[in-house]
């Protein structure tokens, strides 16, 4: 009798556990659908494109005129546009992220170190609306007048402020990457009279690489993914740059001017779509390249040793 | 029983009568940026004398103002070009009939920066500088500079109109520059002493230059009478007849004392034969 | 052995080492200056728009006048909402991750697309929300839309913050309660869930920073230039902080003249997500402290 109301229990008991489980792992396997259906939506109202128009001259075709009668839907422009914003702005963020993440990591005292990751976090919450505003009322009218150029919103401008934007993720993850060195590295490296300096350049930075690669390639995929900043701030012409003080009209910008106005299911509506794919390809590149690189090479622990 | 039904049916039709007035009364206004001051000005003066409207207004462009009508995302659509007959198409397509109400007449005029020493430019100097053939400035009887090609992007009825009038549907360089709206370009050709580009005639303010065009200065006069070239009709775009609150709110516009709010902001009233005659 | 040789290798070793080391400070000033400088800049240029009226009035007279008021309440709408979709849904995938299935193929699946998820561009979101929400489903134009395109964007941040808070909960807790005959859902929901909790709302409240600042995904599917009264329904549209400094900066009407109360809604926005954001640093710092096992 006692046995059976137990059996029941722990029978129930289970069931419950089951259904808990499933439930959960519904809800989280949700993401994954959320990811599916935005590729979903993205191929279905972007592929229609390709009846009117091939691949390759979408791709590397130079003329970006979707509203004109017959409309010309070349995104070279706006994809080499994206690659030299991105291209200048890690230039800078670079060299910023990674010496600033070594200082955190062996070299400053701390409280510094406190207040620097503060101020790195504080920098990565600033939103891209206000560093759009910042680049195109104040650094903008300073270029201009500084060097005399026929316009402050450009390629120089953009870079500079998507720089902001990139410093902390390749600060943070390389600053990660840094700590993950085993110590033994270090303390072998000093046993042999290397200096400071010597370690951190020789023996340090080459085994965090992997995380520190990983970290370019976010921040690299952060700047090109990033809206606001070039809307307002690059300058809009839909034209192959001859120099860095030329306006520029990356993919991102292109798809949030046009967007509002292109009627749906028209041939301009799909060619933004379209933009869309591109856009989401290369972001989706990025970040599975750094998954790789930080799963393939996480070798550099003591275990190998 | 029956009388729970009957109380269950009666609630229930008070509850869709209210939300549906709760839902008829909110406008909803999106479009060109140049019809923008009207309709906000106007917006303002009729909500203080009709409290309970609630109307949204957004800009963003007369193109995304006609395809929101399109969409049925819009009430009103704002715009300052006649709408195209592709969209009509479309809109057909979607069972929407666009009917168009003029609500003031407006002149895009051609402005510089005011240290740039040219006045006047003829038409097709225009076209060939908005087409990238004219290059500096000395070309046209100004100092050796650069011209920077400052131009609406494609969702601006104000673009379009001016690519119909002035450039004849000729392609706009590459290399020009675009700004969102008539607001920022008054903004950077006032800080740009290379740069030209063009707004509706009620945004011209002390900080920029408007230029005269075939030897015509803009104003009210020459815009009515066309004999300023880049004259135009603005817009507002409802599907079918306005019914309701918005028929009063376009009501409004078109009576005196809305057109009185129009030439407030800088803009050409309707002349009075010719008030919702279209 | 020439003993000068040593010294002079030994000093331009120093040298190098000293050089390095200015860099690396150098980088690290630059870096706070360029935050210290933005928010200077925009403290001095929009502290004189700031006053009661400004936070609490609608704007008047084509934007030039007035206040920031409904833009105030349509981010708080819209945030809120955001983490109402992301926190339930965040958490249960992170309980899920890390207490039902922490190998295998299906939660390596889960973290791919978690991950991928956080790298998809604002804009694209955006124009999901468009295609899906606002059209597809006809939310239309609306704050449903927006919150749930929001609350999608911030998903990742919450996942990844549970993810850490429950993984730092010692094992022990939960083998003790298992071994005390509790079942594994009471274990979590009543033993493991609480000691994360605080690492949970911090995370939560980096969302709720995050969405509050966003500018791309409510472009089209929930923000307004103007709405004439506050939102009574989810499908109302909204004005919001961030597309309000958009839209006043480039396509208002007096671009000019409202500069000043742009200055004062940028101030605003920096003030709200700066400080959401200050507050979860402190949070975080004040439990690493308190945290004794």
């Amino acid at each position: 009798m006692n046995t059976l109301k137990t059996r029941k229990k722990i029978l129930t008991q289970h069931a419950e556990a089951m259904i808990i489980r499933y439930t959960f792992g519904f809800f989280a396997f949700l993401a994954v659908l959320l990811l599916g259906l935005i590729l979903v939506f993205l191929f279905r109202e972007g592929l229609p494109l390709f009846k009117q128009i091939s691949v390759a001259d979408f791709l590397f075709g130079t003329a970006w005129y979707p509203t004109y009668t017959p409309p010309e839907y070349g995104i070279w422009p706006l994809i080499v546009g994206s690659l030299a914003v991105t291209f200048f702005a890690c230039l800078i963020a670079v060299p910023l992220g990674l010496l600033s993440a070594v200082y955190i990591a062996e070299i400053a005292p701390a409280r510094i170190k406190e207040i620097l990751k503060s101020v790195i976090e504080l920098l990565a919450g600033l939103p891209s609306v206000v560093l759009g505003f910042f680049g195109m009322v104040i650094v903008g009218p300073w270029l201009q007048e500084t060097f005399d150029l026929p316009t402050g919103l450009n390629i120089m401008n953009a870079s500079v402020m998507l720089a902001i934007m990139a410093i902390p993720t390749i600060s943070s993850i390389s600053e990660d990457a840094l700590y993950a060195v085993p110590r033994e590295f270090k303390e072998a490296s000093y046993a042999l009279g290397a200096t400071r300096y010597e370690t951190i350049i020789r023996v340090i930075i080459p085994a965090a690489l992997s995380g520190i690669s990983t970290a370019v390639i976010l921040g690299m995929a952060r700047a090109i993914g990033e809206t606001m900043v070039v809307l307002m701030v690059a300058g809009g012409a839909a034209a192959i740059p001859e120099s860095i003080f030329d306006a520029v009209r990356p993919m991102t910008a292109s798809i949030a001017a046009e967007m509002g106005e292109a009627p749906f299911r028209s041939g301009h509506y799909h060619a933004l779509f379209a933009t869309g794919i591109v856009l989401f390809v290369i972001t989706l590149a990025f970040n599975l390249i750094a998954d790789y690189i930080s799963n393939r090479f996480r070798e550099t622990g003591s275990g190998t040793l | 029983m029956r009388k729970l039904f009957q109380q269950l049916i009666l609630g229930g039709l008070c509850l869709t009568i209210g939300v549906g007035t709760a839902f008829a009364e909110n406008i909803v206004i999106k479009g060109s940026t140049t019809v923008l001051p009207i309709a906000q000005v106007t917006l303002e003066a009729y909500m203080k004398a009709n409290p309970g409207a609630k109307i949204s207004l957004s800009g963003g462009g007369s193109g995304e103002g006609i395809k929101a009508l399109i969409d049925g995302s819009t009430d009103i659509a704002n715009s300052s070009r006649e709408i195209k007959g592709a969209e009509v198409e479309l809109a057909k397509s979607k069972g929407v009939a666009p009917k168009e109400i003029a609500v003031a007449i407006d002149a895009i005029v051609p402005i510089v920066n005011p240290k740039n020493r040219v006045k006047d430019l003829t038409i097709d100097e225009l076209s060939q500088i908005y087409q990238g053939k004219i290059t500096n400035w000395k070309e046209v009887g100004g100092e050796d500079l650069q011209i920077v090609v400052i131009s609406r992007d494609s969702s601006s009825g104000t673009f379009e109109a001016w690519a119909e009038m002035v450039l004849n549907k000729a392609k706009v360089t590459p290399k020009v520059q675009l700004q969102a709206s008539n607001g920022a370009i008054v903004q950077a050709i006032s800080k740009n002493r290379y740069a030209i580009g063009y707004i509706g005639f009620g945004y011209i303010n002390k900080t920029v230059k408007p230029l005269t065009v075939n030897g015509v200065a803009a104003s009210a006069k020459t815009a009515l009478s066309k004999e300023f070239p880049v004259s135009r009709h603005l817009y507002m775009y409802t599907n079918g007849e306005p019914k309701g609150e918005t028929a009063k709110f376009i009501k409004f516009i078109l009576s005196s004392d809305g057109q009185k709010l129009v030439a407030k902001e800088g803009f050409v009233p309707l002349p009075a034969d010719k008030k919702g005659k279209k | 052995m020439n003993g000068n040789t040593f010294e002079s290798s030994m000093r331009s070793r120093y040298f190098k080492q000293r050089l390095f080391f200015g860099a690396v400070r150098l980088s690290a000033l630059v870096i706070t200056l360029a935050l210290l400088g933005i928010l200077a800049y925009i403290l001095a240029n929009g502290f004189r728009a700031i006053s009661w009226e400004f936070l609490t009035q609608p704007p008047t007279d084509s934007m030039t006048k007035g206040g920031i008021m409904p833009a105030i309440v349509g981010t708080l709408y819209l945030t809120v909402g955001a983490i109402l979709v992301a926190l339930p849904l965040g958490v249960v995938s992170a309980i899920f991750l890390t207490e039902y299935a922490k190998q295998g193929a299906l939660s390596r699946i889960i973290r791919i697309g978690v991950n991928c998820l956080a790298g998809v561009p604002s804009v694209v979101f955006g124009l999901f929300g468009l295609g899906f929400f606002v059209v597809f489903l006809k939310f239309g134009s609306s704050i449903l839309a927006g919150a749930l395109t929001l609350g999608i964007l911030i998903l990742p941040t919450i996942i990844g913050a549970a993810e850490e808070a429950l993984k730092a909960v010692p094992q022990t807790f939960r083998e003790a309660s298992l071994a005390l005959g509790v079942s594994k859902w009471d274990t979590i929901f009543r033993i493991v869930l609480p000691s994360a909790l605080p690492g949970i709302l911090t995370g939560a409240i980096l969302g709720v920073g995050r969405a509050a600042g966003e500018t791309a995904p409510i472009m089209f599917t929930a923000a307004a230039f103007f709405t004439a009264v506050l939102p009574k329904s989810i499908f109302d549209e909204v004005m919001a902080l961030p597309y309000h400094i958009y839209v006043l900066a480039t396509a208002g009407t007096h671009i000019e003249e409202t500069r000043p109360l742009q200055y004062g809604t940028v101030l605003v926005l920096i003030a709200l997500v700066l400080g959401i954001d200050l507050i979860a640093i402190i949070m975080r710092s004040m439990m690493r402290r308190n945290k004794r096992w």
